[in-house]
């Protein structure tokens, strides 16, 4: 990005905003304001499209705790050696400057949807014409016997981004000389489908290269998973004998876990571990609890806008919505983002209102250069998002496509964070 | 001698009613003169070499982009990782407009438009690939189809406004400041190369599934909003 001039004295600007931006909003004045929670894939976007396409005629409050926002997309490719850390990092610094969003780093601790207002925990009161819930994921207390939050450095869940994947690598170079990698895989719904098998498919690559001994256990409560023929002929492939599935049919599902004595028991069978990752239920993050727009685990939506079924001033994207076909991943989060974000301009400021079009893509690299994906159209119907068309990567495809793949991946990852925060 | 024998047996297809694949492709007698136009750049027959473009022996059933120690465009080094083949219909589409396939190809060439030379001119390089009775017949609606666009879809004046919300969708991959890194750049194309491209991708001559998708679902308005909001993207 070059620095003009104009942006040059957004930077001030927005510095002086971004402190004093609670302030300045209960000082009330005519815009109409939007508030949006949670930095991440759909609520970076739905900030930046609001904030840069009502140029102005908007004012947003972004709130999000975390000054660096670390992307779970690629964090399996920082376990296999195929990225830094730093690689995966993002800072809010841009959109405050370039599109004049009031960043406030803080958490929200509660929703009064009567008086429209949001509490953050620094004590300070947003009030919103418009209020976009993007939390991501929670999980669910519980889900896995033996397992709690409280556990989570024992057996790291590596499943938010950040400190707990950074964790999750340090555990799995750490490991003994042909020790044992288990995962807990979770049941459906959960934030991307294929991130556990992903997953599974660099630890093994990062093991191979460093501890080709070492064993891998899945012990999965699902018959089957997403992608699950690319990934097993891949692990076919690569990692022959390395990774041992242990589905539904063979007890996967059956599990506990013991964080001081760092075993795991499948179906009644004891197994010592040396890492174990614990990816356990999943449930919308708990702001949209708290602001009472969930049905059970998730918020309701509705497919044309992203509106919560509980509240048409408030709006449901990404991991956290209940929205019908669409996978939770962060292209779906970054393309409901778009949609919500031009029909909530439409509602404030009159902008023409486009029919919602969604899509997704999932890609997953299996090992060097051998990358695979998935993706889909969505239409929004009555009922639901709905699924239009889609395609998957084919078995047996020759190395010059699944290197294609793999690079066209690449170019993805730098063209929706450059969506979210450039 | 290759060509000696083969030639022959090519032509002599020709007279030969109804089933023949050269009969069904055009005649390559005729096709020799219309490869004139290809000569200054392409060379064919026994001991053809690359040159400015790749020599083309073989070319039917071969991967596009396919000699090594040529330097081909990385339009055409893409098109060739996506899987496109050169069959007579994907050589049909390409001579008819190169651009339909391969937007950013090397090869500058305006295209042939008439069906018929086409067809004579594919019998003609069909010669030069081994085994020419095995070549697979074409789809019988692939020979003699036009597959240049309708120039009332090329007419079609964009809305900008909407193709800037339609855009939306496309900058998840593709990038905004026009780099190209594992995706290619759409900005500031000429609005008539974007149109071309996407109707090729939603019409499936072009291969990439991923593509296909996204155009797939585009109405004809919806691909012209989107051409006029990108060419003047910066
Ligand atoms: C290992 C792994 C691999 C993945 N790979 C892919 C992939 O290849 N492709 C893909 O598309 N997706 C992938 N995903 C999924 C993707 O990361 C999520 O689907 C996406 O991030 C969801 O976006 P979101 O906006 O719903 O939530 P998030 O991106 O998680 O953002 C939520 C934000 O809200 C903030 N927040 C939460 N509560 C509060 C609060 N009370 N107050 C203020 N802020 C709050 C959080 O700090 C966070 O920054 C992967 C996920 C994992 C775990
Ligand atoms: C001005 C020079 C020029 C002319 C004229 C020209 N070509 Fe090409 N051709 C090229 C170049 C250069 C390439 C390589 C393109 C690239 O890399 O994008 C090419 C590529 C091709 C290919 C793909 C070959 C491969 O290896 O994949 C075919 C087929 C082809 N040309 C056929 C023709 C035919 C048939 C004609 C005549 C109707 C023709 N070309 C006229 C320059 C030309
Ligand atoms: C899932 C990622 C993705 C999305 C979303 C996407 N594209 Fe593409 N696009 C690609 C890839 C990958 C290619 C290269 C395909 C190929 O090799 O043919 C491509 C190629 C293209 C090309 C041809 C480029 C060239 O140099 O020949 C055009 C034009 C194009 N896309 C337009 C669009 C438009 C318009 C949209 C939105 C409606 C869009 N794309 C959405 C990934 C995407």
């Amino acid at each position: 990005m070059k620095l003009n001039r104009r942006m040059f004295i957004g930077t001030g600007a927005a510095a002086a905003a971004s402190l004093q931006a609670p302030a300045v909003l209960a000082a009330g004045h005519g815009k109409p304001r939007v508030v949006v929670i949670g930095g991440g894939a759909g609520g970076a976007t739905a900030a930046r499209y609001i904030a840069k396409d009502s140029k102005g005629e908007i004012d947003v409050t972004l709130v999000e705790p975390t000054r660096t926002y670390y992307t779970c997309f690629f964090s399996n490719l920082y376990l296999g050696g195929f990225k830094e850390m730093d690689d995966l990092g993002h800072s809010y610094g841009t959109l405050a400057a370039k599109y004049g969003i009031n960043v406030v780093h803080d958490w929200a601790v509660d929703v009064d949807r009567d008086s429209k207002t949001v509490a953050l925990a620094g004590g300070a009161s947003l009030p919103y014409d418009k209020l976009i819930l993007s939390p991501g994921i929670d999980f669910v207390d519980g889900a896995v016997e033996g397992w709690s939050v409280a556990a989570q450095n024992a057996m790291p869940h590596a499943y938010k981004g950040g400190s707990q994947t950074e964790l999750l690598k340090a555990q799995i170079m750490n490991m003994p000389e042909g020790g044992t990698f288990a995962m807990v895989a979770p049941p459906n719904p959960y934030r991307c489908p294929p991130g556990p098998y992903e997953r599974i498919s660099m630890v093994a690559h990062q093991l191979k290269a460093n501890n080709p001994t070492a064993k891998i256990i899945v012990a999965d409560p699902k018959p089957k998973f997403s992608k699950m023929a690319l990934f097993q002929e891949g692990w076919g492939n690569h990692y022959d004998g390395m990774v041992d599935w242990i589905g539904e049919d063979f007890g996967g599902g059956n599990v506990s876990v013991n964080p001081d004595a760092m075993t795991l028991t499948i179906d009644g069978e004891e197994t010592k571990v040396d890492v174990c990752n614990v990816i356990p239920a999943m449930k919308a993050g708990r702001i949209a609890e708290m602001a009472g727009v969930t049905d059970g685990n998730w918020a309701p939506v509705n497919a044309a806008d992203m509106s919560s079924k509980a509240d048409a001033d408030v709006y449901v994207l990404g991991d956290a919505s209940q929205q019908g076909d669409m996978p939770k991943s962060g292209f779906s989060a970054n393309s409901q983002a778009k949609v919500c974000a031009n029909a909530v301009r439409g509602a404030l400021t009159g902008s023409r209102v486009f029919p919602a079009k969604f899509s997704n893509t999932c890609w997953s690299l299996i090992d060097t250069n051998d990358g695979v994906k998935v993706g889909a159209t969505y239409e929004a119907t009555d009922e639901k998002i709905a699924k239009v068309d889609g395609f998957i990567s084919q078995t047996g495809e020759d190395a010059e496509t699944r290197k294609a793949t793999y690079e066209e991946s690449e170019g993805w990852y730098t063209g929706i964070t450059t969506d979210m925060f450039t | 001698m290759r060509v000696a024998f083969v030639l022959p047996l090519a032509l002599a297809a020709l007279v030969v009613a109804g089933a023949s694949f050269a009969e069904a492709i055009g005649d390559a007698e005729k096709g020799e003169k219309i490869f004139n136009q290809c000569s200054g750049c392409h060379q064919v027959g026994s001991g053809a070499k690359d040159r400015i473009g790749p020599h083309l022996n073989g070319v039917f059933g071969s991967k596009a982009g396919d000699h090594e120690g040529y330097r081909y465009s990385n339009s055409m080094q893409r098109a060739r990782a996506d899987g496109l083949v050169w069959t007579a219909q994907t050589l049909d589409t390409f001579i008819e407009n190169p651009k339909t396939l391969v937007s950013k190809t090397r090869m500058s060439f305006r295209g042939i438009k008439n069906a018929q030379e086409r067809a004579d001119l594919l019998a003609y390089l069909r010669i030069y690939s081994d085994d020419p009775a095995n070549i697979p017949e074409a789809e019988p609606t692939a020979i003699g189809t036009d597959h240049d666009l309708d120039p009332a879809i090329l007419a079609l004046k964009g809305d900008a406004e909407y193709g800037a919300y339609l855009s939306s969708e496309c900058l998840t991959c593709h990038r905004a400041d026009g780099s190209s890194d594992g995706i290619p750049a759409i900005t500031q194309w000429p609005e008539e190369d974007f149109v071309i491209a996407m109707h090729a991708y939603k019409r499936k001559l072009r291969p990439h599934p991923a593509m296909q998708m996204m155009a797939g679902r585009l109405s004809d308005d919806e691909i012209a909003a989107l051409a006029a909001y990108f060419k003047d993207l910066d």
